[in-house]
This record gives structure tokens, sequence and C-alpha cells, in this order.
């Protein structure tokens, strides 16, 4: 058959552990424990589909282990084994431990999970590659379509993680960017409310009217509270009608539940006859860092992580994933560029950024997150 | 969208003939978002009649005598067949899930649809719609082309990126073609010497040798002012006896015209938001081309390459087949 190269085996490894994900605020919403790993499962299976006529094949391994498991000794196992491709579904400490093994040196790390900017600023890796949009591509998105609807002035209500203080710096980080105005930084210490709704309902109705109460004057609720434990009472709660946006409300994803544009009806369709369950931003993000490998092989031939790494960052490198765009990664950071959804709470999505006027001489998409000049990122 | 621009002209020529009458002619457009096909008259550019078919058309092909129109329903999982003389939906198809785009041979008996949610392409006998073969193929499939002898069939894979061909005697597939990323449409030449494949978001069309199989020549778009990421092929078409062919290219607004001799972009025509596909009139005049995302369909004259007219369709319009001749006549 023509066009066919030398026979080839990708192997990919899965490496996760089971943190203990935030419980939903209603009983009604299902908890996903395999979030991230459907989508690498199709992943294989569409890149075995399209090897099949090349030669090539694939193979995903899953390594997660449970919560007080040891990721680092799985990443060795593996490394050992003569893994080297790796969609890490860690958090920044475990996926820091994992990256500068010393055997780890060759190998590629995508991230699919973390959206912490150090990953991408100073604690950036030449192994690392970030599918998960940062908090400032996040951030940068919302903000955009704030400055589009004239809606500059954002009142900020988090609480105070590690992950909150982070997408925090970058919301203020975005207001200097791009002219608007964060009118009060403001911390929500109440404990997390009842998650019953008949004996919690009246408490939290007047709690919300309360903490937003003595805002200055704002034209959304800016809200970022990464653990999932009030963000969502805001909306239609607050003392004055005013938008929520951020980690509840109007949120910044990758992925959106009622995303249907540029053939993404084909992976809203796919996931749940595999999964049984429909897909969730992390299944995305791992069918794109799959993607991006297996992509890799099907042009370059080549299963090397030199090669595979030069070509991923190479002009060559156009992914295919849904978004009406082809999407590639920056050379600074190891960020993959991508368009972000507004949506994640109404029935449709209200907006992809970046928005309309927001320009940029070489990638639109660099005007989401930290260009090349912002960039602290120093690869060793 | 029809099977062979000498078809198209033995027709017009036909009709011409019998009624007289100046391009007189039918255009079908498919409208994904309403369900329905909007019938209209070539001559007033009136809708004649709005057809309500199966979930979510988009693929709409005439059979070669132009007395069936097929409607590829992909939600709806069918092919709804229209007798284009009533203009009514006579029978279905049972085409398996999702199809998308199809093809017809040059004889009108066998039918190569590609069903885009099962990485299929489904061969099927026309007149019984029985299920010939079933050829596996990349995954999304989407363009569909039958070569003018009848000898191939290409299939383009989306997520897949290849163009996939089957020889028809078989139904084997005997070659596999790596384009550029999301490939939408192939076309053949009429001599059948050449093959064109569209990649929408790698932004070039691939010229296929069907000899070797091998890309002889990708062309790429360019405009001054529009950012290279929008400028998405996907439709195509042959006009002007082959010598061009219009490539609207979604959401840059523009239809590229390419001179098929030299393979070099000539002009870009500023169209309606997000043009998906069109089709030359029967007299080969006119090129119509649907706008997905301002629910019309723009004429652009062939002669001086401009856009002359939009005329509104239905929610988010996506193929056009033009029919010689009116309906009843």
């Amino acid at each position: 058959m023509p066009g066919v190269k030398e026979k080839k085996l990708m192997r990919v490894f899965y490496l996760g552990k089971k943190y203990e994900e935030p419980l939903p605020l209603s009983y009604a919403e299902a908890v996903i424990e395999d979030k991230g790993i459907q989508g690498a499962r199709l992943a294989e299976k569409d890149a075995n589909k399209a090897g099949s006529f090349l030669g090539n094949t694939f193979e995903l391994e899953e390594g997660v282990v449970p919560e007080d498991g040891d990721v680092v000794a799985k990443a060795k196992e593996a490394l050992a084994a003569g893994q080297r491709f790796f969609l890490t579904d860690l958090e920044p400490d475990d996926l820091l431990a994992v990256a500068d093994l010393p055997e780890a040196e060759d190998a590629i790390f995508m991230n699919i999970r973390s959206s912490a900017t150090k990953l991408r600023q100073e604690e950036c890796r030449q192994n690392v590659f970030h599918i998960a949009p940062d908090y400032a591509q996040r951030a940068d998105a919302i903000a955009q379509y704030m400055i589009w609807k004239k809606w500059p002035r954002w009142f900020l209500i988090r609480r105070d993680t590690v992950e909150d203080q982070d997408y925090a710096e970058q919301v203020k980080r975005a207001a200097g960017r791009f002219g608007g105005k964060v009118v009060e930084d403001h911390l929500y210490n109440l404990p997390p409310g009842a998650r019953n709704l008949d004996s919690g309902h009246q408490q939290i109705q007047k709690q919300m009217a309360e903490e937003t109460q003595r805002a200055p004057e704002h034209d959304v609720v800016w809200v970022v509270n990464s653990d999932d434990d009030f963000g969502d009472y805001l909306a239609y709660r607050t003392y004055s009608p005013r938008p929520v946006v951020g980690t509840q409300g109007l949120q910044a994803l990758a992925w959106d539940p009622s995303y249907t544009e540029y053939g993404a009806m084909r992976f809203q369709n796919a996931l749940p006859k595999l999964a049984n369950r429909n897909p969730v931003e992390r299944d995305y993000l791992a069918w794109i860092a799959f993607r991006s490998l297996s992509d890799t092989l099907k042009n370059t031939g080549s299963v090397d992580p030199e090669e595979v790494k030069a070509y991923m960052l190479s002009d060559d490198f156009k992914l295919a994933a849904y978004k009406g765009q082809a999407m590639n990664f920056r050379d600074w950071d190891h960020q993959l560029r991508q368009p972000i959804i507004l949506g994640g709470g109404p029935r449709v999505p209200v907006s992809t950024s970046p928005q309309e006027g927001f320009l940029h001489p070489k990638y639109v998409t660099d005007t989401l997150g930290f260009d090349k000049p912002e960039s602290k990122c120093k690869f060793k | 969208m029809k099977r062979t621009n000498l078809a198209i002209t033995c027709a017009t020529t036909l009709f011409l003939g019998a009624a007289g009458v100046a391009h007189a002619e039918t255009i079908f457009v498919s409208n994904e978002k309403d369900n329905t096909i909007t019938v209209l008259d070539g001559d007033t550019m009136e809708v004649i009649k709005t057809i309500e078919t199966a979930r979510r058309p988009r693929g709409i092909i005439l059979g070669p005598d132009f007395k069936e129109l097929f409607v590829a329903a992909g939600d709806g999982d069918i092919i709804d067949v229209i007798d284009t003389n009533t203009l009514e939906i006579t029978r279905q198809l049972e085409s398996g899930p999702d199809p998308e785009l199809m093809d017809v041979d040059p004889d009108g008996k066998i039918i190569y649809i590609a069903n885009e949610d099962d990485s299929m392409v489904t061969i099927m006998d026309v007149a019984s719609g029985d299920v010939l073969a079933e050829v596996p193929v990349g995954v999304e499939p989407e363009g569909m082309a039958v070569s003018p002898d009848n000898k191939y069939t290409a299939a383009t894979s989306e997520s897949t990126s290849m163009a996939h061909i089957i020889e028809n005697a078989s139904q084997q597939l005997v070659a596999n073609v790596l384009v550029d990323s999301r490939p939408r449409e192939a076309k053949w030449t009429k001599d059948g010497k050449e093959l064109w494949v569209s990649s929408e978001v790698g932004g070039t069309v691939a010229v296929i040798d069907p000899e070797t199989w091998e890309i002889t020549k990708k062309i790429t778009f360019e405009v001054p002012g529009v950012r290279p990421e929008q400028l998405q092929p996907v439709g195509m078409d042959f006009v002007k006896d082959g010598t061009l062919m219009m490539v609207p290219l979604g959401p840059s607004n523009r239809v590229a015209v390419i001179d098929t001799a030299k393979k070099e972009v000539v002009d870009y025509i500023l169209v309606g938001q997000r043009p998906w596909h069109g089709e030359p009139s029967a007299d080969g005049k006119s090129y119509y081309v649907a706008n997905g995302l301002t629910n019309d369909m723009t004429i652009i004259d062939l002669d001086s390459l401009k856009a002359t007219k939009s005329v509104p369709v239905g929610r988010l319009p996506w193929g056009v087949a033009v029919m010689p001749g009116k309906p009843g006549a």
C-alpha cells in the first residue's frame, strides 16, 4: 500500500492519582471517578483506527495510584519499563516530582489536569507540555468578554486556597491588561454550606446577599472557588442583580457540556458509547494530549521522544480538536494555544474567546495567557 | 454536488430544446438546523417549497438522471429520497448511523455513504436500498467522491486526516493518503486524472495523482488582513468546464477561486458568513454557495467573479444541489 512507512508501536502511559475530588453541590449530580482516563481510551481507539491504515499501533497503559499511593515509584516503574510518553493527571507537586526524576529527562509529560501558572512560569520544565489551560488563559478569556460587554468593574469573591490565590492573581493581571478593575478582593470565610437545600437554602439565601451587600459598585461578581463549595450559591442570590463569572457561573473552559461547534458532536457522541457518561473537560484534555502524540507519529513516523518533541514544537504541528482552528504549542512555556469556551452554566455556550478586536501579530490565541514577553519560563 | 458537468450540459440542452426557456433550473438547499430543504426557482429565486426532512440534513445530491434527490439526515440516521417532480419524500434509505456526505456512481445505481459517527462507508443499491458492503475507514468519514470512470471512490476521514481510496469493483481499500488536518471534501477532475481534497483545519487543498496515490501539489490560501486560521477550505466545486475550482473558506466569509491548470488561487470573493458548500448553476454561468451563519445563499457570477445577490433560505444552510428544469415540467 503506498504511503506505508515502517510499522511503529507507540506506548502511552496514563499516570494519575486518586485525589479527593470536590463533592458536587447537589446530591443529584453523579460523582465522576474516571475523569480523563475515558478521553485517553477514546483517543487510543481513534489512534489505532488511523494507525491501522499506516501500520502503526498505540498502546495505552494506565497507572493510577490511590490517594496515599506513591506516584513517583509508579513513574519510575513505568520509565524503567521503557515508557516515554505520559499523560499526567497530577497536581503540581506530584507532576514536578515525576518530571524531575533523572531518568525522566528524555520523557514527555502531558499535563491534563493542573491550571497552576507556576508550572508555565518559574517552575516550567523542558519535558512537560500543558494541555490544560492555565488560570491566566482562563482569566483572560473571561476578562476579554467582560471588556467586550463593557462590564469592567469586577467584585472578586473567593476562598484562600493555593489554587484560588493563583486564579485571583490572574484576574488582577487580566484587569491590568485589558482595562478592567477589581473593585474589591473579598475573602469568603464561612464554612461550606449544607448540601441539603431543604435545611440550607434560607441560610444560603441570606448569606450570599450579606456577603455581596457591602461591595463597591461593580458590574459582575467574579467568584474564585476551586473547591466548589459556595460559588454556585451566588447566582440569583447576590444583593444587587449582577451576573456571576469565574469558577462558577460563566466559566472559561476547554470543554463545555453543551458545546457542539466544529464537529464537536462527534466527541459528545463518541465518549458516552465508551464511558456511559457525557464527556467532561479532563476527558477532552486527555484526548488532545494523546492525539498530539499520535498525530506526531502519523506525520513523522517517529516514536523517538526527541523527534516527537521537536515536531510538536514545530510550525508543522497543527492539531484539529473541534475548535475550528489548528492548535499548537507555545515554544516558550509549552502551553497549548487554544480557544476557550465561555460556558459551564447555560444550556448553550455564551461565547468563545479570544474575542473580536483583541489582536496579536502572530496567534490571536496568544492574547490569552502568558505571551512571550511576559514569560518567566527558563527551561533548564 | 452533482455527478458530472457533462451530464448537466446534456440535460440543460435537452431541456432548452423542450421548453425553450433560458436557465430554467431548480435549486435545493439543505438547512441543517431547520431540518428542511429549501426549494428555489432558479429564474425568480423565489421559494417554491420547503420540504421537511429527517433531523440534521446536510449532504444533498441529485442522481445522474435528476429524478431523485438524496438528502443525508445525520441525526435521523437516514437518507431521505425526494422525488424531484412532486417534491415529496417518496422513500428512505437505511444509510446506517450519521450519514453526512454521499456520492452516486455514474449509472445512478450505487450510492456511497459516509457514516460519520461509525467510521464506515456504506455501499448501497439505490433502487432496492440493500446494503452491498460496509468498508471500515478512518474516524469521522465525510467527503465522498466516485471517480468518473467508476473505478474508485474516495472517502475523507476528518479525524484520521486521510483520503481513503475504495476500489469499486472489489469494495476494498486500495490506498490511504495522508493529507492535512480535517479533510472535508473530495472531488475528481472530469478526466479522472486528479483527486482534489480540502483540509479544513490544515488550510490546504491537496491534489492527488491516482496513478501513484501521491500528493503532487498542495494549494494554500492567503488574504491580507484575514487571520490564516480563518482560511478553512470546506466545499469544492469545479466550474467553467473544470478550468476553475471554487472553494468556500468557512469563517473567512470568502470563496477562493483556483485556476486548476496553474493550481493557484486567482481570486477571493466575499460572500455571507461561514460558507459551507456550493454548486454551479445548470448553465454553468453562476455559482451558488450556502452561508451557514447568515442563513442565506450567495449567487456569484462566474464571468465577472463577483457576488451579485443573496437569497434567504433556512437556518444553517449547508449544501446546495441544482437541477435543470422545473418540478412538474
